[in-house]
């Protein structure tokens, strides 16, 4: 399809800003004024609406397709939330209008959405104080390791060099870590996906700084030995990380501030299913005991005793601002009214569903495929197409395969520990009859796989393109239209 | 499904989390129809006072957006999609995406674009953390009139490691030369830089960027992308990143986010920046198509080694952007920018007649501009808010000393009207 560019014609226009109801007509000084106008489109407005709309339907989506996608948690957006979240007095509300004096009377509102939702987050997650600045999940991340950072620092642990993270985490836990200044030490993981207690012990010493751990797993496990793992952390005052990546499994059954965490962050994309929007803005609230509270980013909001909320920036110990203003906002309007909704009762229901879903999908793919653990597993499930790689099907063939079957893929060759992984998700938002569709598509590729394993080669045959050449997109760097050659 | 998987209940699933894991509360409100919280949150959103008629800016203005843009982003095709790491069944996001970078790459004249970072704050951050990996230098020189709101955000990820900031001072609203050819030296990664400045006047770098490059050190201008549609644009002055904060570019205030994080820079750094990067490619039929490049640079490949710990863009507001860009397109960006440009000198002109009020003309301004009052500015905007009018931004805020002046903003969508009755107000308050 033609690049909006190439849709240009000299002098065509999408939009008319009319003329100036001012009398002055001013000229910027030619020193400081632009050479020649900028190479944007020249497109109508009805070019641009063809041309977009024609590259939405390029797209899978959660509104058109399963999207079986392992860790990423992609269930259904409701439609409420969205257009709740689009109400001007949200979206017209200037950032800087709370700060002004007796600017807090203007944005109350807005203000009591923060501080509840700070409230609620505490509450589900056994946490005594919430930040809701965190503009993703990995910038949340970065935000609880400098709160880590903090806490030694006021302490005098002066030796703190070192964060310990299982092999099974995401790409993110050592990059947030070596962003903050810490060198990383990755630990294995036990046959049944737990963390190796031994393997632990044998590393940690007075240098650790602290634990980041994803609960449930990566691999779908549930750390049974979570206490245990807490107190060795903490007998070297180290601080325990939780990674809410997968809090989605365990709401109202485990909060990770009761089992020995002191910081975490929640990805509102999974938990509060704020949407994707295909690859962002993301939202990572933090969360934190007493222990770490003191150093959290300002502005905090907070309710003063005439019942008026406000922005407070007294925080002397506070490692200061993390970005500019108070979160995404219009994420957080999303999750504040999708929690309304479900309440209490929702939210367990909501892991409930989750973990049943991703147990049915799993048990009735055992006989097909190989399971990394044979146990029960949370919201997700870990296959590997090893017995299909020996035929010479991988498990990106598998994935290219399920594309033309109308699914979105699972994830796949991750957790990068197990080989040909294949991730599996459902979500609480899908019906029995489109998993059952998935699972016998899955099963018609083994079939598939037995027979005829060079037919995937051709996979998928149904999408406008067919298997990208990812090595030429390297080597033949072209970014932009304008770009010639790199 | 139960007995499918084997087991009596739903309990059972759950049987791995022993009962001392237990929650010691959950005392949460119980749910609600979607028609009362519709109510709740709407009388909410009534709580918020959006009718101040805004001539505040400090980095994030009120711009209008045609209708056109959020009707096309609010296709489900669209937000509800995954981050195209399947380029198959992705096309939409990713040639989306590759338009954006181009769009970037024409407003700003820089040569590659990534495809986008959280927001104008952490893609300074971001291109900082750039400049000392490419030069392998720990100074950095910060200018006074860069975003005092940045500025603090750039502390707050680097007060822990061993790099040294150094602030030059602003001298009749431009970037003193004169201080910043005193610290650069051999020793120096990077001069930051931003155009129009915190007070809103406009500069060329081109002379100090031609000094940092004679000792071996980067620059980075943080732009305001509107303003580009008239000003000289960064790559004309030398400039070896270029960042901003695209809000203005078709997205809503939203109180501060979500928000567009842009990054631009010369294309031997491409291997250097953070944060997704779309490419072009063609298929194993011939056929153009797109797809995330330059992989091995971010964290789900590099882990502790990535250039960045970024994991997301904010896809959604890069396509918002990009269809503003093509809607208003090559004439239209010049047009709105003009129509700034007027209506602020207009405002400049009624305000200057005013006595007390003295009008800072040191340097040229585009759509925001520093006046000096002759008492306190925020007791000044607390008065005008009563008037409905956010009258604009008190630098005592941010700046010591500056309790007097005030940042004022005014966007193509003030009305002459308007700047009349702010001017009356404003006066009756002094």
């Amino acid at each position: 399809m033609e690049l909006i560019f190439e849709k240009s014609v000299a002098g065509r226009k999408g939009f008319d800003f009319g003329g100036s109801d001012v009398p002055t007509h001013a000229h910027i000084p030619p020193h400081y004024a632009r050479w020649e106008d900028a190479p944007l489109p020249q497109v109508s407005e009805l070019d641009v609406v063809r041309h977009y709309t024609r590259l939405s339907q390029k797209n899978f989506s959660i509104d058109t397709h399963f999207y079986p996608l392992g860790s990423c948690t992609m269930k259904y957006n409701p439609k409420f939330t969205e257009s709740l979240a689009r109400l001007s007095g949200f979206t017209d509300l200037h950032p800087l209008l709370a700060q002004l004096s007796g600017g807090e009377q203007w944005t109350q509102g807005a203000l009591q959405i923060l501080y509840e939702l700070e409230q609620w987050m505490c509450e589900m997650t056994g946490f005594s104080h919430f930040t809701l600045q965190p503009l993703a999940g990995a910038h949340g991340e970065l935000t609880g390791i400098m709160l880590m950072a903090a806490y030694h620092k006021a302490r005098g642990n002066s030796k703190k060099k070192y964060v310990i993270i299982p092999d099974s985490a995401h790409g993110t836990n050592p990059a947030s870590a070596a962003v903050a200044g810490y060198e990383t030490i990755s630990v294995p993981s036990n046959k049944d996906g737990g963390m190796d207690l031994e393997a632990l012990k044998a590393v940690v010493n007075e240098e650790t700084a602290g634990l980041m751990m994803t609960v449930p797993s990566t691999f779908g496990v549930f750390e049974a030995n979570i206490s245990a793992i807490a107190k060795i952390i903490h007998a070297v005052d180290g601080i325990m990380y939780y990674d809410g990546a997968n809090l989605n499994a365990v709401l109202g059954r485990c909060r990770p501030g009761d089992v020995g965490f002191d910081v975490m962050h929640i990805n509102t994309h999974k938990t509060f299913t704020t949407p994707h929007g295909g690859g962002g803005p993301g939202s990572g609230p933090v969360g934190v005991n007493e222990k770490l509270a003191r150093f959290l980013p300002i502005s905090r909001v907070v309710k003063r005793s005439d019942g008026v909320y406000v922005l407070d920036y007294n925080y002397p110990e506070s490692i200061g601002y993390i970005a500019s203003f108070y979160g995404n906002f219009g994420l957080l309007v999303r999750a504040y009214a999708y929690m309304l909704m479900l309440g209490k009762e929702g939210l367990i229901d909501t892991s409930n569903h989750a973990v049943l879903n991703a147990n049915y999908i799993m048990k009735k793919l055992e006989p097909y495929y190989k399971i990394c653990f044979d146990r029960i597993c949370m919201h997700e499930s870990v296959f590997s197409a090893s017995q299909q790689a020996q035929r010479g099907v991988h498990a990106i063939d598998i994935a290219k395969f399920l594309i033309d079957q109308q699914i979105h893929p699972p994830t796949v060759y991750f957790p990068i520990s197990v080989p040909e992984a294949i991730m599996i998700e459902p979500t609480e938002t899908e019906s029995m009859q489109t998993m059952d569709d998935f699972i016998s598509k899955m099963i018609e590729a083994d079939k598939l796989s037995r027979t005829d394993p060079a037919a995937f080669k051709e996979f998928p045959k149904t999408m406008p393109v067919f298997r990208p050449d990812e090595v030429k997109a390297a080597r033949d760097i072209k970014t932009s239209f304008f770009s010639t050659d790199l | 499904m139960l007995k499918t998987i084997g087991v009596e209940n739903i309990d059972a699933l759950f049987a791995d989390i022993r009962p001392e894991h237990s929650p010691k509360s959950f005392d949460l409100p119980a749910g609600l129809s979607e028609f009362e919280v519709v109510r709740r949150v709407t009388a909410l959103s009534l709580k918020n006072n959006v009718h101040v008629t805004p001539f505040i800016g400090g980095g994030f203005y009120d711009h209008y957006i045609p209708t056109v843009v959020p009707s096309l982003t609010s296709r489900g095709e669209f937000y509800t999609a995954y981050t195209p790491y399947q380029p198959e069944c992705s096309q939409g996001t990713l040639q989306a995406l590759f338009e954006y970078q181009s769009s970037i790459c024409a407003l700003t004249g820089m040569e590659v674009s990534n495809a986008s970072l959280y927001d104008g704050g952490t893609a300074l951050y971001e291109a900082m953390m750039m400049a000392i990996r490419i030069t392998g230098r720990h100074k950095v020189i910060m200018d006074g009139g860069v975003s005092p709101i940045y500025r603090k955000i750039l502390k707050t990820y680097t007060h822990h490691l061993s790099y040294r900031f150094d602030e030059t001072p602003v001298v009749h609203g431009q970037s003193s030369r004169e201080e910043i050819y005193r610290l650069l030296d051999k020793e120096t990664a990077v001069i930051i830089l931003q155009n129009p400045n915190f007070f809103g006047s406009i500069d060329d770098f081109t002379d100090i960027i031609q000094k940092a490059h004679e000792v071996g050190a980067l620059a980075i201008v943080s732009v305001y992308p509107i303003s580009l549609g008239l000003l000289k644009t960064p790559a004309d002055m030398g400039a070896d990143i270029v960042t901003g904060e695209g809000q203005s570019l078709g997205l809503p205030l939203n109180f501060g986010g979500p928000y567009l994080g842009f990054m631009t820079a010369r294309k031997k750094y491409i291997r250097k920046m953070p944060g997704r990067i779309v490419g072009e490619t063609v298929d194993f039929k011939g056929q153009r198509c797109f797809v995330n490049t330059l992989q091995a640079r971010e964290q789900h490949i590099r882990r502790e080694k990535a250039t960045s710990n970024i994991c997301t863009n904010v896809s959604l507001c890069a396509l918002q952007a990009a269809i503003f860009m093509a809607v208003v397109g090559k004439s239209g960006l010049k047009e709105m920018a003009q129509l700034n440009l007027d209506k602020a000198e207009y405002a400049k002109q009624v305000l200057s007649r005013i006595k007390g009020i003295e009008v800072k003309r040191s340097a040229p301004t585009f759509n925001e501009f520093t006046l000096h009052l002759p008492k306190d500015a925020s007791q000044v905007v607390a008065a005008m808010m009563k008037k409905g009018f956010a009258a604009g931004f008190p630098l005592g805020r941010y700046y010591p000393g500056m309790e007097r002046y005030l940042l004022v903003a005014v966007t193509e969508k003030r009305t002459k009207e308007e700047i009349d009755r702010y001017a009356v107000a404003l006066q009756e308050e002094l």
